[in-house]
């Protein structure tokens, strides 16, 4: 649990860091809060050779109402975005999944943009992040880029970032009227990583789901949009707030378009659950995170 | 809900009421004092052994065997040697003339193999982790390094990795000796008559699964000489066994080796040992001559400090239909490990006299094997052996319920000695001084109300509620204050179990207590203080306890097995009742009184019927000035005692769990937890109640949370506390707590101790509500930690399918 020797800097300006991050190539690792980078150095995972610390940065720094997205700077961290009024007001699901993120000790170091920049697929963030189509608006010496969160996602641990290219904010974009939110995070402990996870958005209009999105966690190499349970739910009736679907097996549009959750996911097997548990889970939890937003 | 309420309610009127202070004024036994300890503990002002820097100290990093067997044909540590700042890299070949063997002082049978076991190892590693080298260096950063160019091959051997096979023909061998260390029986009655013909018989296998103590504080060990004398810092719970134990193993002189245990933060028994890692550090600093220090990661801790449990018990009980218990058997495979360490044998058979639990019965056959394999060694853990045989006691009497189709607490009204007939004497051969099952188990049904929730269970069931609700009971006991020294003598145990204090009244009056218990966060320093305020007539604030140095106290037999009050308390009371005896004289010659006419109370002595008296400060100074004593009086009024108990002392309760399990998705939530303890008279109620609700917590993490996994190569997967669960308080309900108190008539403070009760009784009230709320699935068992999966396995397994969703395919079956 000691890591081998690095040098550590910690630049004054972004672009600062970007030239750093430049000139040092891929020996070098951005350090953000620290949360997911220390524990792999610790376990001598990763041996970086220069660590460059963004934690003066105050322009990667904050929440900003920009009108048709929210912007949360990437070193915002989860206990500020917890409590942030933008965020709760306008993209409520970001605060939701963020709230079940670990304990108060690691929300007051990890940050928002370091956990979707980690692309840990059992992460809660990055599952939210693709179901509300957000867009990762990055930094790198002489020029920078916006990528949809469909393609920030390359594979586990892997995100689209280049070595050099720094995560400065995500938008987030705000879904109007209509819709209903609910992260459902599924684990043994109060403060341990989603076994699965569910983020649902869902619109409903005149007593039926017109729109919906789905993302889950932890079912996949990357976190995984659910788009069959999406297009399957598109007309089914809202769910009755007190009905119990779950107990009559009675026939239940959105339980069934729910059944599709696993579709097309391959997702891990650990110590926790099997990859067949995870499946089933996927389809128990997404019809209970779809009804907590239709309602 | 609301019956939760009342009962929360009650027990926090009764929290309220022992926090107005004892309900004898003027006392302190009975005192809910906050403990003197805690301020100085939770604002950093400690010492762990971590903590200690000494100058030209050396920090020393093993390299651990990352494979669970092998031979180990070269090491190379050249590279390693040139790293800057190293100090110096050893192998177990270059300490193999002087590291001797780890010792086991628990030889259980006379046939038993204990192999030898060196600190490092020399040709073979046995188990994932098992040190083959080390390096000292200036930092710990540079031992770090270091580790990394040392270059081991290893030949792999097989892993052994299950018991049942170990023991098979053909297996192959973790030591030459074979797999089988020993196979130990006991029988009490005939038990083939009891089974003869009976109308009911319940055979069940358990799986008591391995865990991993996570104490606070990881392990840490400091190692200094002067050139003659040694001091070694150990984040231990036995300072005084420990030197003995090292006096043996190493050579050092036991004279010129003090054992301090500074803070120390948990132990549960895993700091119950002689470990590799204190031996290596004192021969480090014997050869390099300087302080040498070492501290686990929590990885490294996990892999290598003991493990506990891991035993596969098959328990077969006889009955007649009315539910009356006629025998039982129990047959155990306990998994050793890979070596015996300091108790590793003598565990099991800490539970063979409680398999019978607090029931009659006519005959009781016990038998337990002990088996090698290429794991960690296990040994204790808070409760050693006795959780496990309470919990295969308490689940089987509920799976007798279920077949007579009886309520659970009804079948052991029937069976249970009831409190007129103590002091009684089991089929295991032990006495249980006092007891009242039956008062303990009305409080906790009322408390808990047991009648409503059942109502609501059988409505759920009706209604086929995707949320079950099960109900566990647990009505345990444990023989507890360890131990009669006679007794550990017939069972083969290597030391007594006496325990000493030693009380000085100091010139101005203060009282000065040193004990041989080793305190890691149980509050001795408190509760000592009470006893001994009471018993000398001083204030609370100035008695003083000293403890956890060899030097200091340089007799005692440490702390575990729920024995500090029990023996080492007593101690204390008894030595204050002898430097009392001193007072008394000393206070009739100054009085020119008869000793016979002199009264002690409220800490003045004085002549009966008379004004005149001294107090015990008076008596202090005039024995410092010495000036004027009676006849041949020493001038000191201090006294020691060693204090040897007559019997184990047996608290017991009775513990009820409501459980609702989510049979859509196997999680299990604690809706209710009522404990009702009977740990005797109760020095301070604040202790008792924080000890059972850690005892709770961490029985609980049994029951759903934890458990050491190793894969098919032997390697432990659960090297981290992400993958090894244990609950925090966000996973733990409210506990409801309260008493009974039926004094112990085994010893003067009417104590039994209650360290390991919450553990004891806490697993299978929480496995037995699982169960019961899976009843009507047909799930008759799941096995420890009764995880989602596993619970959601299960349901679809015999058949029921959470309504409504498939379950598990074909393909990925399997034990998980
Ligand atoms: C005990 C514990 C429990 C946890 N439980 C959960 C949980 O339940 N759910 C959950 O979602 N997470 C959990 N986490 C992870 C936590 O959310 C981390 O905060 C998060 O994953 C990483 O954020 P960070 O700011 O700490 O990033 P760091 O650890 O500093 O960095 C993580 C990675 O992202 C890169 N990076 C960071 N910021 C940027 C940037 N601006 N631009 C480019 N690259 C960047 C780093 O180079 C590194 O590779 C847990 C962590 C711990 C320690």
């Amino acid at each position: 649990m000691i890591p081998a020797a690095f040098d550590y800097v910690r630049p004054a300006s972004l672009e600062e860091a970007c030239h750093v991050l430049a000139t040092t190539g891929e020996e070098a690792k951005v350090l953000a809060g620290g949360q997911s980078l220390l524990p792999l150095l610790r376990l001598r995972l990763a041996y970086p050779s220069v660590l460059v610390d963004l934690g003066r940065l105050p322009e990667l720094h904050g929440v900003q109402d920009r009108g048709d997205h929210v912007f949360i700077g990437a070193l915002t961290t989860h206990d500020e975005v917890m409590r942030s009024p933008v965020i709760r007001e306008h993209v409520p699901l970001v605060a939701l999944a963020t709230a079940t993120v670990a304990d108060p000790a690691v929300r007051h170091r990890g940050t928002f943009g370091g956990s979707l920049a980690h692309a840990d697929p059992a992460g809660d963030l990055p599952a939210v992040a693709l179901a509300l189509g957000c867009v990762f608006v990055t930094r790198m010496t002489g020029g920078q880029r916006e990528i949809p969160a469909s393609d920030f996602f390359v594979d586990y641990l892997e995100s689209a970032l280049d070595p050099g290219e720094v995560l400065v904010g995500v938008q987030v974009p705000k879904l109007g009227a209509g819709w209903g939110f609910h992260y459902e995070k599924f684990h043994r402990t109060a403060q341990a990583w989603a076994i699965v996870g569910v983020a649902a958005a869902v619109r409903t209009e005149g007593g039926a789901i017109s729109e919906a999105r789905v993302g889950l966690t932890n079912m996949g190499s990357t976190p995984v949009r659910a788009s069959a349970v999406e297009a399957a739910l598109r007309g089914a009736p809202s769910p009755a707030p007190d009905g119990n679907g779950a107990s009559n097996g009675g026939h239940d549009p959105v339980r069934d378009a729910c059944g599709e959750a696993a579709d097309d996911t391959s997702p891990p097997a650990d110590l926790h659950a099997t990859s067949d548990y995870r499946r089933h889970l996927a389809r128990v939890l997404t019809y209970r995170a779809v009804r907590a937003a239709s309602t | 809900m609301t019956e939760q309420i009342d009962a929360g309610m009650v027990a926090r009127r009764i929290a309220e009421s022992d926090r107005l202070g004892s309900p004898d004024p003027g006392r302190e036994i009975g005192r809910a004092r906050r403990r003197k300890e805690d301020a100085r503990l939770i604002t950093g002002r400690t010492l762990w052994t971590d903590d200690i820097q000494l100058p030209g100290m050396l920090y020393v990093a093993f390299l651990r065997s990352p494979m669970a067997h092998a031979r180990i044909t070269r090491v190379d540590t050249s590279a390693a040697r040139n790293q800057p700042g190293v100090a110096a890299v050893y192998t177990g070949r270059d300490f193999a003339a002087e590291q001797g063997s780890l010792p086991c002082a628990w030889p259980v049978t006379e046939d038993i193999v204990i192999p030898d076991h060196p600190p490092m190892a020399v040709e073979e590693v046995r188990y994932v982790g098992e040190a083959v080298a080390c390096v000292v260096a200036t930092d710990r950063y540079k031992a770090a390094d270091a580790l990394e160019a040392i270059e081991v091959d290893y030949e792999p051997l097989e892993p052994v990795l299950d018991m049942t096979e170990a023991l098979a023909e053909g297996s192959p061998k973790v030591h030459e000796a074979g797999n089988r260390s020993f196979t130990w029986k006991f029988s009490g009655g005939d038990v083939e008559a009891a089974f003869r013909d009976a109308p009911v018989v319940i055979e069940r296998t358990y799986v008591q699964q391995r865990l991993i103590p996570t104490a606070m504080e990881p392990r840490a060990v400091v190692a200094t000489t002067d050139g003659t004398a040694f001091t070694l810092y150990s984040s231990t719970q036995i300072p005084h066994v420990l030197r003995v134990m090292l006096a043996l193993t190493t050579g050092i002189p036991e004279h010129l080796l003090r054992v301090v245990a500074p803070d120390v933060g948990g132990g549960f028994g895993s700091k119950l040992q002689v470990t590799a890692e204190e031996v290596l550090c004192l021969l480090l600093t014997r050869r390099l001559g300087k302080p040498v220090k070492w501290t686990e990661s929590r990885s490294e801790g996990n892999l290598t400090v003991h493990h506990g449990r891991d035993q596969l018990q098959r328990i077969t009980l006889a009955a007649e239909r009315d539910g009356r218990i006629r025998g039982m058997r129990a047959d155990l495979l306990a998994d050793m490990g890979a070596y015996l360490m300091l108790v590793t044998p003598g565990i099991p058979i800490l539970g063979a006299f409680m398999y019978n639990g607090i029931y009659k019965m006519d005959a009781y056959d016990f038998t337990c094997t002990g088996v090698f394999t290429t794991k960690m060694p296990t040994d204790a853990y808070r409760g050693a052996g006795r959780p496990e045989a309470t919990f295969a006691i308490e689940r089987a009497v509920d799976e007798l319920a279920h077949e007579l189709g009886m309520d659970p607490v009804e079948v052991r009204r029937r069976n249970w000695i009831t409190h007129q007939e103590f002091p009684y004497t089991t089929i295991a051969g032990l006495t249980y001084d006092s007891g009242n099952y039956e008062a303990a188990t009305d409080r906790a049904l009322a408390l808990f109300g047991y009648d409503k929730l059942r109502a609501e269970q059988a409505d759920r069931r009706d209604r086929r509620d995707p949320v079950q609700l099960g109900i566990g009971v647990s009505t345990y006991t444990e023989m507890c204050g360890l131990a009669p020294s006679r007794v550990l003598g017939s069972l083969s145990y290597g030391a007594g179990g006496w325990e000493h204090a030693t009380v000085r009244l100091l010139p101005t009056g203060k009282v000065e207590v040193v004990t041989g218990t080793s305190p890691h966060g149980q509050g001795h320093e408190t509760a000592w203080s009470q006893i001994a305020a009471d018993a000398m007539g001083v204030p609370f604030e100035d008695v003083a306890v000293l403890h956890g140095d060899t030097t200091v106290a340089p007799k005692g037999m440490d702390t575990y097995g729920s024995r500090s009050l029990v023996i080492g308390g007593v101690a204390v009371l008894q030595a204050c009742e002898k430097v009392k005896d001193r007072a008394r004289k000393l206070a009739a010659h100054m009085l020119e009184a008869s000793p016979d006419d002199i009264e002690f109370s409220g800490g003045t002595f004085s002549v009966r019927g008379t004004s005149a008296g001294k107090t015990i400060q008076e008596l202090a100074l005039a024995a410092f000035a010495a000036h004027d004593l009676p006849e041949g009086f020493e001038p000191r009024l201090d006294a020691d005692v060693t204090f040897d108990p007559q019997n184990f002392s047996f608290p017991h309760g009775t513990h009820l769990c409501a459980v609702e399990v989510d049979t859509e998705t196997g999680m299990t939530k604690i809706r209710s937890y009522v404990a009702v303890d009977d740990v005797g008279n109760v020095v301070n109620p604040l202790i008792v109640e924080g000890q059972v609700h850690g005892g709770i917590a961490q029985g609980i993490g049994q029951a759903l949370f934890e458990e050491a996994v190793y894969d098919s190569e032997g390697n432990l997967l659960t090297t981290t506390m992400t993958d090894y669960l244990i609950p925090s308080a966000a996973d733990l309900p409210e506990f409801v707590t309260d008493r009974t108190e039926t004094p112990a008539t085994s010893n003067a403070l009417g104590v039994k101790g209650v360290g390991e009760a919450g553990t004891i009784a806490a697993t299978p009230a929480v496995v037995n509500a699982v169960v019961d709320a899976l009843r009507p699935y047909g799930v008759r068992d799941v096995r420890m930690p009764c995880s989602p999966e596993r619970i959601w396995r299960a349901i679809s397994e015999s058949g029921g399918a959470a309504a409504g969703w498939a379950g598990p395919t074909e393909a990925e079956g399997g034990e998980r």
